[in-house]
C-alpha cells in the first residue's frame, strides 16, 4: 500500500533528489567548465567557477591538433560492433540458459561470469601474441571482437534475467497453438523482451564505448578511438587541464545524449524487468 | 567465371595497384608537450619535401607510451616506425638490439653540430642510436623582485648554503609567498628526478662498485636532511604531491621564490601569456655543496629512434633526419621566433645572436648542459652511467619505490632517516633479485 505523500514530504525528497543528483554530475559538469576556461584559470587556486573569459579555444586547439572524426569513427563502429556481435551469441545463449534449464546451468552462468574476475592485465600478452600472429593488432576487428568476448558475460547474464521473468506458460501457450521455434522467439518472446534486450544493447555500448584497458593497448592509429583522443592530451610537462577537458567533453558527449534519448528505455529495462 | 567476378576482381586488382602508387605511411609514437606538437603544426613543410611519404601521429602518455611501445617491441608488432624516447631508454634498449643504429647519416645533417653531452647520451660503444629533438639540463630559476625585495642576491653558480639562506629571506607565508619550490611527487621521473640530481651535487652515488645501494652514506643522509629541511621551512604546503606541473603554476602564480627544475621550464615561465612572473624571471646553475665539483649533473633529451622492427626503415629515418636538423630550427624561428625554437641539442643555436637575443635562459641552458658527463653522473667512483637515474632497466621500479619512501618523509608520515633505512633495505633486495648482487 503507497503511503500518503504531503507537499512538505514531496519537497524534502525532490529537495534531497536534485542535491544526490548534483553531487553524481558535479564532477562531469567540472569537466565541462574547465574544458571552456583559459589553461592558467583551470588550474587556480581557489578554483574559478563560472566568473572567467568562456571561450571555445581548448576545442578549436584540440580538433586543430588531432583531429577529431576518425576517432569518433572508430568508437561508432567498435563499440556497436562489438555489442552487437555479442547480442547475436548472446541471445540464443540465454535463450537455452533460461528456458532449458539443465543440472549445470547455474555453473555455467558463474564460470562465464568467473571470466570477468582475472584481471584484464593478465591475459594482454597473450592476447597481443594473438593479434601480432594474425596481423591484426590496430584494427577494428580485432577490437570489435576483444571487446565482445570482454562483455559477453554481462550481456548473457543481463539477458538470461529479463528472460528468467518471462512466464515459461505463455511460450508453452504459443507452441500449444503451433508455433515454431522461429516464430516462438520473434513473435512472442522478443516483443516482451525488448526492454530487457534494449538497455542490455545501451549499458554495453556505453561500456564498450567507455572501454580504455583494451583500446589504448591493441591499438596505435588506424584504430584508435575516442579513449586514445583523450589519453593523449595529459602531458608531463606544461598545463593541459583545460585541453584534456575538452576532449573529455568531446568523447563523452555523444555516448551522454544517447543516453538521454533513451533514458525512459533504459530505466524501465533496468527497473520493471520484461513483463511487471 | 561471370562478368560481375571478372568486373570484381578487376576492380580488385586496380585497387591494389593504386594502394602501391600512395605515399609510404609511418607512424610515429610520441608524447604530449609543446615541441611535439608544434612539429605536428609544422609538418606541411615535411610533406612538401617529401610527398612520397606520409606521417600518422599517435600521442600518448609518457608512461602509456613506454609500456606500448615495449610490449610492441618486444613481441615484434611493428606497429611503430618511429619513437620519441628519453635519454633512460635510448642506452638501455640499443643494447637489447631494439633500435636500429645510425651510422651513415649524410654530411647535410651536419652531426658533429650535436651537443657533445647530447650526442653521448646517445651513443653506445660509440654508435649513435637515437636523435636528439630537444634536451634539457637542469637550473635554479628565481624571482628577481623577490630577491631584489628581500635584499639579497643569487650567485650564478651558487651553494646549496646560499640556497638555503635565500629561501628564507624570500618566504613570506603570510602573502602565501614560499622561498622554495620542489618536487615532492613520488616517482623515478619526478621526485627522484630532482633527489638524485642533489645528491649527485652532494658528492653521492646511488651504487658502489659492487652495486651495493648507497642509502646509508653521509651523503645520502645530508641531502635527505637538507632537502627536507628547505621543503618543512621554506616550502609551499601540500608539498609531497608537487610535480613539475604544479610547481609550474606556483611559479607562475607568483608564488615560488626559487624553483630548482629542468632548463625546459625557463620557456613556459617567460611566457607572458600563462606567467604572471614573465618579466622577473633570473637563473643560475643547479646548486652544488661546497667543494663538491658536481652541479647535479641533470640531464634529459626527447629523441627520435627508430625501433628494429619496423618495416619502413628508409622512410622513418627521413624522417627523424628532417625533424632534428639545423633546417627544421630555423622553420620553427621563421614560423613562430627564435624563443620557440627547440633547445639543447645543436652548437650552432646556442652560436646564432637571433636566439641569444631572443631567449635570455640560453646561455644558461647551455653552461647547464656543457656540465653534464653522462658517463660518470657522481664524483665517486660507480659502476653505472646515467644522470639524475640510474641508466639500468631496474631503476625505474627502483627509483619510484625510493620515492615513495622520500614522498612519505616529506608528508610527515616517517623521518627521513626511517625513509632512507626503507630506500636501502628495498633497493638491496631488488638488486639482489635482478642477480647484481650475489
Amino acid at each position: 500500500m503507497a503511503r500518503a505523500v504531503t507537499p512538505a514530504r514531496k519537497t524534502v525528497n525532490t529537495a534531497a533528489a536534485w542535491i544526490v543528483a548534483l553531487i553524481i554530475f558535479f564532477p562531469i559538469l567540472w569537466t565541462i567548465l574547465t574544458s571552456f576556461k583559459p589553461e592558467p584559470v583551470a588550474v587556480a587556486s581557489p578554483p574559478v567557477f563560472l566568473n572567467f573569459d568562456w571561450s571555445f579555444d581548448n576545442y578549436r586547439t584540440v580538433i586543430q591538433q588531432r583531429g577529431y572524426g576518425q576517432f569518433f569513427w572508430n568508437s561508432v563502429v567498435i563499440a556497436f560492433g562489438s555489442t552487437i556481435l555479442g547480442m547475436i551469441i548472446a541471445i540464443p545463449a540465454a535463450w537455452a540458459m533460461a528456458f532449458v534449464h539443465g543440472p549445470r546451468t547455474k555453473d555455467l552462468l558463474m564460470w562465464m561470469l568467473s571470466t570477468k574476475m582475472m584481471p584484464a592485465a593478465g591475459v594482454l600478452v597473450p592476447i597481443y601474441l594473438i593479434a601480432v600472429y594474425f596481423k591484426m593488432l590496430d584494427t577494428q576487428i580485432l577490437l570489435t571482437v576483444v571487446l565482445m568476448l570482454m562483455n559477453l558475460p554481462i550481456i548473457i547474464w543481463m539477458l538470461y534475467t529479463y528472460f528468467r521473468e518471462i512466464p515459461v506458460d505463455i511460450l508453452e501457450a504459443a507452441r500449444m497453438d503451433g508455433a515454431t521455434l522461429f516464430n516462438e522467439i520473434v513473435y512472442v518472446l522478443t516483443p516482451m523482451a525488448v526492454p530487457g534486450i534494449a538497455s542490455t544493447l545501451l549499458l554495453n555500448v556505453i561500456l564498450a564505448w567507455n572501454e580504455s584497458f583494451w583500446t589504448l593497448n591493441l591499438t596505435a592509429f588506424n584504430a584508435a578511438p575516442l579513449t586514445k583522443f583523450i589519453a593523449g592530451f595529459s602531458s608531463p610537462q606544461g598545463l593541459f587541464y583545460a585541453k584534456l577537458s575538452a576532449a573529455s567533453v568531446m568523447a563523452f558527449l555523444p555516448i551522454l545524449i544517447l543516453g538521454w534519448f533513451s533514458q525512459k528505455q533504459l530505466v524501465r529495462g533496468l527497473t520493471f524487468g520484461a513483463v511487471k | 567465371m561471370t562478368m560481375t567476378m571478372r568486373a570484381l576482381l578487376g576492380a580488385t586488382a586496380l585497387c591494389g595497384l593504386s594502394a602501391g602508387a600512395f605515399a609510404e605511411s609511418i607512424t610515429v609514437a610520441t608524447v604530449n608537450n609543446g615541441d611535439m606538437i608544434r612539429m605536428q603544426g609544422l609538418m606541411s613543410d615535411f610533406n612538401a619535401k617529401h610527398p612520397d611519404i606520409q606521417v600518422n601521429w599517435v600521442t600518448l602518455e609518457e608512461n602509456a607510451l613506454r609500456q606500448q611501445v615495449t610490449t610492441d617491441i618486444a613481441t615484434g608488432g611493428g606497429q611503430f616506425d618511429v619513437l620519441t624516447i628519453g635519454t633512460y631508454e635510448v642506452p638501455i634498449w640499443a643494447k637489447q638490439n631494439w633500435l636500429s643504429p645510425l651510422n651513415d647519416l649524410p654530411a647535410e645533417y651536419n652531426v658533429d653540430d650535436l651537443l657533445p653531452s647530447v650526442r653521448g647520451a646517445l651513443s653506445v660503444d660509440g654508435t649513435l642510436y637515437s636523435l636528439p629533438f630537444y634536451g634539457e639540463s637542469a637550473m635554479v630559476m628565481y624571482r628577481t623582485d623577490l630577491a631584489e625585495k628581500a635584499g639579497i642576491t643569487i650567485p650564478d653558480s651558487p651553494t646549496w648554503d646560499d640556497i638555503k639562506a635565500a629561501a628564507a629571506a624570500m618566504t613570506d607565508k603570510g602573502n602565501e609567498v614560499y622561498g622554495i619550490c620542489l618536487r615532492g611527487k613520488p616517482g623515478w621521473g619526478e621526485n627522484m628526478a630532482f633527489i638524485g640530481a642533489m645528491n649527485n651535487s652532494y658528492g653521492g652515488r646511488w651504487f658502489d662498485m659492487d652495486w651495493k645501494p648507497q642509502f646509508d652514506s653521509q651523503e645520502w643522509k645530508d641531502t635527505v636532511a637538507d632537502y627536507l629541511d628547505l621543503m618543512t621551512n621554506y616550502g609551499p604546503p601540500g608539498a609531497s604531491s608537487n610535480g613539475f606541473n604544479e610547481n609550474l603554476t606556483l611559479f607562475q602564480q607568483g608564488k615560488c621564490g626559487m624553483w630548482i627544475d629542468a632548463t625546459v621550464a625557463a620557456g613556459f615561465v617567460t611566457d607572458p601569456t600563462n606567467s604572471t612572473v614573465a618579466d622577473h624571471v633570473g637563473y643560475a646553475q643547479f646548486p652544488n655543496k661546497a667543494g663538491v665539483d658536481n652541479h647535479g649533473n641533470w640531464f634529459w633529451a626527447w629523441t627520435l629512434a627508430i625501433p628494429a622492427s619496423s618495416q619502413k626503415q628508409d622512410a622513418a629515418k627521413t624522417f627523424i633526419q628532417w625533424a632534428t636538423s639545423q633546417e627544421y630550427t630555423n622553420l620553427v624561428a621563421s614560423k613562430e621566433g627564435w624563443r620557440a625554437a627547440p633547445p639543447g641539442t645543436r652548437t650552432s643555436l646556442y652560436e646564432n645572436a637571433e636566439y641569444l637575443a631572443a631567449a635570455p635562459f640560453a646561455k644558461m641552458t647551455l653552461d647547464s648542459m656543457n656540465a653534464v658527463d653522462f658517463s660518470k653522473p657522481s664524483v665517486q667512483e660507480i659502476p653505472y652511467t646515467g644522470a639524475q637515474f640510474v641508466a639500468i632497466p631496474e631503476f625505474q621500479g627502483i627509483g619510484t619505490a625510493v620515492g615513495q619512501e622520500m614522498s612519505a618523509a616529506l608528508a610527515g608520515q616517517e623521518t627521513g632517516d626511517e625513509a632512507l633505512a626503507k630506500a636501502q633495505a628495498l633497493t638491496d633486495e631488488e638488486m639482489k633479485a635482478a642477480g647484481y648482487i650475489q
